[in-house]
């Protein structure tokens, strides 16, 4: 396959960026869009030309480090991280567009990397239970009803790779955060901290920037995990719950 | 599932009791979840309210006796209990608190949503559905449409007959203005489509919404904004084809 790329070029925090276009050439169906990259990256290198900085790690589609809106998507046409997406989604000549996400919360770094350190705060602030550590408990000793068992499950897959913010018209980190509500709210282990948790945690995704949610659903047609949008509603019901108990 | 620990960065695990609003309305309101529940709530205090218009509106369709002495009997709700019009100003009151809500509100999430993006993407791709996209723009449009709505038929300020206590006539005269009837059939237009998106929406923010519910709750917005708009469009399309004159 030969394809264009137009690119996002930017070679720091402050310095004004743009759409580059590139070429490459036989590119392989089976490959991966970062190996594509990887690709050109080499010949970039062979050129003696900066390459394309993107952020990736596991390439196993669980670490949530890589992530790019493809085409205009978050992690591009198919529901998966970046680093999942095959080549063969694509056809021979295209032209893909590449630029990194687009939220004042998440500051591009260089090139498609962007600054997602927002999040890291977010989970500081109530993202955990507080436990001592160290020695592993009984595993009996706090019954967990199945139905909370399998919600908590569902949300606990979040990766936090911000494909819900870049896909938010609203930049709005609402999904991210309900999935780490919702994850341990759920829970018995959550139950001491349920009420500051929310509070905290929309409190200090709000601090960061993030936009609010306008119930496009964008956010849960992007995630590669498929947290679903009835996490927005629970932890909307959470958080009101919270503000009359406090 | 195996999900990788992210490599946290150093902080100081502080608590936020601090810095958090300590009365209920303060949270809410501090907030942007708070902020939409209070839009929610204002939201459907409106929808009844039309629910109730839109039905009280109908009575034109059996003559101006029965609608002008309607529109006299809701000067005389709650008496002897109530004074002479008081009922109406009560709920002129809390409409207007409502609006006022609402308007407040969605300014400010509008601004903080406007700013989270501030750059857009370069490809555009077409974005959720036409009701979502004009809930900013149809609730302008709707904004303006209640100032001259009442200028024309509360005030009487811009109305062609401005006949105090004869609204039926009023209202005629108003739909008899190719303007009148332009107006008001774009802003019940966007009126349609701001309640498609905006009462499902509430029941999203108000944590209403389950995955049972949804779709019912998606057919209750479609049918209450498609029944409210008719209803409301009935009027001028009756005074324009002669059917009520």
């Amino acid at each position: 396959m030969n394809l264009t790329l137009r690119i996002w070029r930017q070679s720091g925090p402050d310095s004004a960026g743009r759409m580059t276009e590139y070429d490459v050439r036989d590119i392989s169906p089976e490959m991966s869009f970062l190996e594509m990259l990887d690709t050109l990256n080499e010949e970039l290198i062979l050129r003696g030309e900066e390459p394309v900085a993107f952020d990736h790690d596991c390439r196993e589609g669980i670490c949530g480090a890589c992530g790019m809106v493809i085409n205009g998507e978050a992690h591009g046409p198919e529901r998966t991280t970046t680093c999942q997406l095959h080549m063969r989604h694509f056809d021979d000549g295209d032209t893909i567009d590449i630029e990194p996400w687009r939220a004042s919360a998440f500051p591009v770094v260089k090139d498609l990397v962007v600054d997602r350190t927002a999040f890291d705060r977010i989970i500081g602030s109530g993202g955990y239970i507080t436990a001592p550590t160290g020695s592993a408990p009984e595993a009996h000793a706090t019954p967990v009803p199945k139905p909370a068992a399998d919600t908590a499950f569902e949300h606990a897959e979040c990766i936090g790779c911000g494909a819900c913010v870049a896909a938010c018209p609203n930049g709005s980190a609402m999904l991210f955060t309900s999935a780490k509500v919702v994850h341990l709210n759920s829970l018995p282990q959550g139950a001491p901290e349920r009420e500051s948790r929310v509070l905290d945690m929309v409190g200090q995704m709000d601090d960061e920037g993030f936009g609010g949610c306008t119930n496009t659903g964008e956010c849960a047609t992007a995630c590669p995990k498929g947290i679903p949008l009835f996490s927005i509603t629970k932890m909307n019901r959470e958080f009101v719950r919270a503000a009359r108990k406090a | 599932m195996a999900y990788r620990v992210h490599t946290v960065v150093p902080m100081a695990v502080d608590t936020r009791t601090d810095r958090r609003p300590s009365s209920y309305a303060g949270i809410l309101w501090h907030s942007t979840v708070g902020k939409k529940t209070a839009m929610a709530v204002s939201g459907i205090v409106m929808l009844l309210y039309l629910v109730a218009h839109m039905l009280g509106n109908l009575k034109i369709f059996f003559g101006a006796a029965e609608f002008d002495g309607y529109a006299h009997w809701l000067r005389t709700i709650g008496e002897p209990f109530l004074h002479h019009e008081w009922f109406l100003w009560i709920a002129r009151v809390v409409l207007l608190a409502a609006v006022v809500v609402h308007a407040v509100a969605a300014y400010q999430l509008s601004r903080r949503d406007i700013a989270a993006r501030p750059q857009k993407y370069v490809h555009k791709k077409p974005r959720a559905s036409y009701a979502t996209r004009t809930m900013r723009w149809g609730g302008i449009i709707l904004g303006l449409f209640i100032v001259w709505h009442i200028l024309d038929l509360t005030t009487l300020t811009v109305n062609p007959r401005a006949e105090a206590g004869h609204p039926y006539a009023n209202v005629v005269a108003t739909f008899s203005t190719w303007y009148g009837n332009v107006i008001y059939i774009v802003a019940m237009l966007a009126l349609g489509l701001h309640i498609r998106h905006g009462f499902w929406s509430a029941a999203q923010t108000l944590g209403a919404n389950r995955p049972g519910r949804d779709r019912t709750l998606k057919a209750i917005a479609n049918l209450l904004a498609l029944v409210l708009t008719l209803g409301f469009i009935a009027v001028p399309v009756s005074v324009m084809t002669g059917v009520v004159s």
